[in-house]
């Protein structure tokens, strides 16, 4: 592996922003806290979500289904496992799911696949009410001493591994597989490139990394129940964050997911009835006017001034 | 024996539902997953003529399909025909229609939140019972069904004896070829994605007679709806037909058996198995 200056600069870059970002704790355990959980989580998930989503072009509404399994991994093992290895075995379900998803739905075209994975969240969850209901029991309690500064920090790791995964394959052969793939999947199939085993390694994680997140979040929500773990509305989110920054670039994500949350913080403080709405007008903003999310408008930009300078 | 029968009473309104998504994706090439806001805005509106003026929904269907079918048209003119103008491939259009039809369908809920509430609404519409082979049933359902079947075999009559349905079965088969025969795609296209709508609408109108509604569950129909599309193979209204009356039938059997919170997931079975086994649809011939 051979790094170049510039690959070695933004390394330098990425690891001081994550050392600032790890010292909010420090300045503020209210609000602000509660704000960079929030926005840690959907970084994690919206990134993870890119890598799979932004080359192969398959829109992926499985995170809910994922996270949901990942918060039921904590609630039902907190008793008995140490924290760390909650967050591993839900990490290694989620790939199974995902694995699973992916070899049924991946050969065939996308909208089998956008089909399937919007009903998975609710097939988990009904299968799951089913069960406690003929157990007899209402939800599960997540009792640990994680606070809310200790959940920002795992996030805030995890966050730094899906970077770090995601640059790696970037990279990778398989990264390189998957862009060909992206562009012409015939052309891909042609060249020796077997692509339904590339797509389904990779959407291998963002299902761990949802996992892993919903895992995490558990003990935030103290009391879990079906409906709370695999609401619909997280996979929507992620979406239409990833979307909006620009699932092209790895660091397209992000800048969808900061202002997307501010804006939900302040439409459902103030507007409570009108989430819906602004969701739905999201995903119209990313069609009619930004098809290529922020981050294919910067480069769009950056484009045009290096031709002039040409001139 | 009655599980079996309220089973295609189900099934029967389920095929008139998946028909209008049939006829949108098939056709116009439209993935609509605002679909069930559609239903969901129809069974509304029988709702309130009900409530307020004592309107059978059986008159108002007459009301209900006009307006959808404008509304669709407009929603085809204004927002999708620009994307399948700017698609350069399939591939784009279908993730293009999916994320704007989303947006459609979150738009549709918010509106019909903030002007309906989230309540559920039901009403008490010929809430008596028929006797059929010796088992009661609701004369609601029964009478959905009728319609159901009625308004499904003209479609097909239309669809398989009439000029503009030969021309959009042309579409559905080759849409590149359709064009060089002098068939007006455009218009043709726009005409189906609006019928759709309207076939749907009408379907909610129905359904409300006998299933509470509220101002979310459309998504939980669109679902349905496209299992039942992808199950009875693209473009294919037999298939069609066979799959709701399967999906119905098998709802009634969980639903009665098992357990009803368990409906969408017996469902999603029956999907995953099409997916393994017969992807192109149970009477769909194997992609050359």
């Amino acid at each position: 592996m051979s790094l170049t200056g510039t690959d070695l600069r933004n390394l330098c870059l990425a690891i001081l922003a994550f050392g600032v970002c790890a010292l909010l704790p420090f300045g503020d355990n209210g609000y602000w806290l509660g704000l960079g959980v929030t926005i840690a989580m959907f970084t994690t998930l919206a990134t993870s979500w890119a890598l799979f989503s932004g080359p192969t072009h398959y829109i992926s509404l499985a995170t809910a289904a994922f996270f949901g399994v990942g918060t039921y991994v904590t609630g039902l093992g907190i008793e008995t496992f140490p924290f760390w290895a909650l967050v591993g075995l839900a990490g290694i379900f989620g790939a199974v799911l995902a694995a699973l998803v992916g070899l049924a739905t991946l050969r065939l075209s996308g909208v089998y696949f956008v089909i399937f994975t919007l009903g998975l969240a609710e097939l988990v969850r009904q299968v799951i009410t089913w069960v406690q209901n003929n157990t007899g029991q209402k939800g599960l309690y997540v009792l640990t001493d994680l606070d809310e500064a200790g959940i920002y920090w795992w996030l805030l790791g995890l966050a730094a591994l899906v970077f770090l995964t995601g640059w790696l394959i970037g990279r990778s052969r398989l990264g390189f597989a998957l862009r060909i793939i992206g562009d012409d999947e015939t052309v891909a199939a042609h060249s020796g490139i077997n692509t339904a085993r590339a797509k389904v390694l990779l959407f291998m994680v963002p299902g761990a990394v949802a996992a892993m997140t919903g895992a995490i979040l558990a003990p935030r929500y103290v009391y879990i129940e079906p409906s709370l773990a695999f609401a619909p509305i997280l996979s929507f989110q992620v979406v239409i964050m990833a979307l909006l920054g620009g699932a092209s670039r790895l660091w397209g994500p992000l800048v969808g997911v900061i202002p997307f949350t501010f804006l939900l913080e302040a439409v459902s403080s103030n507007f409570p009835n009108q989430t819906t709405l602004v969701i739905g007008m999201a995903f119209l903003v990313i069609v009619y006017l930004l098809p290529s999310g922020f981050a294919g408008l910067v480069d769009k930009v950056m484009h045009q001034v290096k031709k002039r300078e040409t001139f | 024996m009655d599980i079996l029968i309220t089973g295609i009473l189900l099934g029967g309104t389920y095929a008139l539902i998946a028909m209008g998504l049939n006829l949108q994706y098939g056709v116009a090439r439209i993935m609509n997953l605002a679909n069930g806001e559609i239903l969901v805005a129809g069974g509304y509106f029988a709702f309130i003529a009900y409530t307020a003026t004592q309107l059978s929904p059986i008159l108002t269907i007459f009301l209900v399909a006009p307006i959808a079918f404008a509304l669709n048209w407009l929603i085809y003119r204004i927002m999708l025909q620009p994307l399948v103008n700017r698609a350069k491939t399939r591939g784009q259009l279908e993730t293009d229609s999916i994320l704007a039809t989303f947006g459609l369908s979150f738009i549709g809920v918010g509106l019909m939140l903030s002007f309906f509430g989230g309540d559920y609404f039901s009403y008490s519409f010929m809430a008596v019972s028929v006797e059929l082979l010796g088992n009661t049933y609701g004369a609601n359902r029964v009478l959905s069904f009728v319609m159901a079947v009625l308004i499904c075999g003209a479609l097909y009559l239309w669809l398989n004896r009439s000029r503009p349905g030969l021309s959009i079965r042309a579409i559905a088969t080759a849409p590149t070829s359709a064009r060089l025969v002098g068939i007006d795609v455009k218009h043709l296209s726009a005409l189906a994605f609006a019928l759709g709508g309207a076939v749907t609408a009408v379907g909610g109108a129905l359904i409300s007679t006998y299933l509470t509604l509220d101002a979310s569950t459309g998504v939980v129909f669109t679902l349905k709806a496209l299992i039942i599309v992808i199950m009875g193979g693209v473009g294919d209204v037999r298939g069609t037909i066979v799959a709701a009356l399967l999906l119905g039938i098998l709802e009634t059997v969980v639903a009665s058996l098992l357990d009803p919170g368990l409906t969408l997931a017996a469902a999603y079975v029956m999907f995953l198995g099409i997916l393994l086994f017969r992807p192109q649809g149970l009477f769909g011939k194997k992609p050359t």
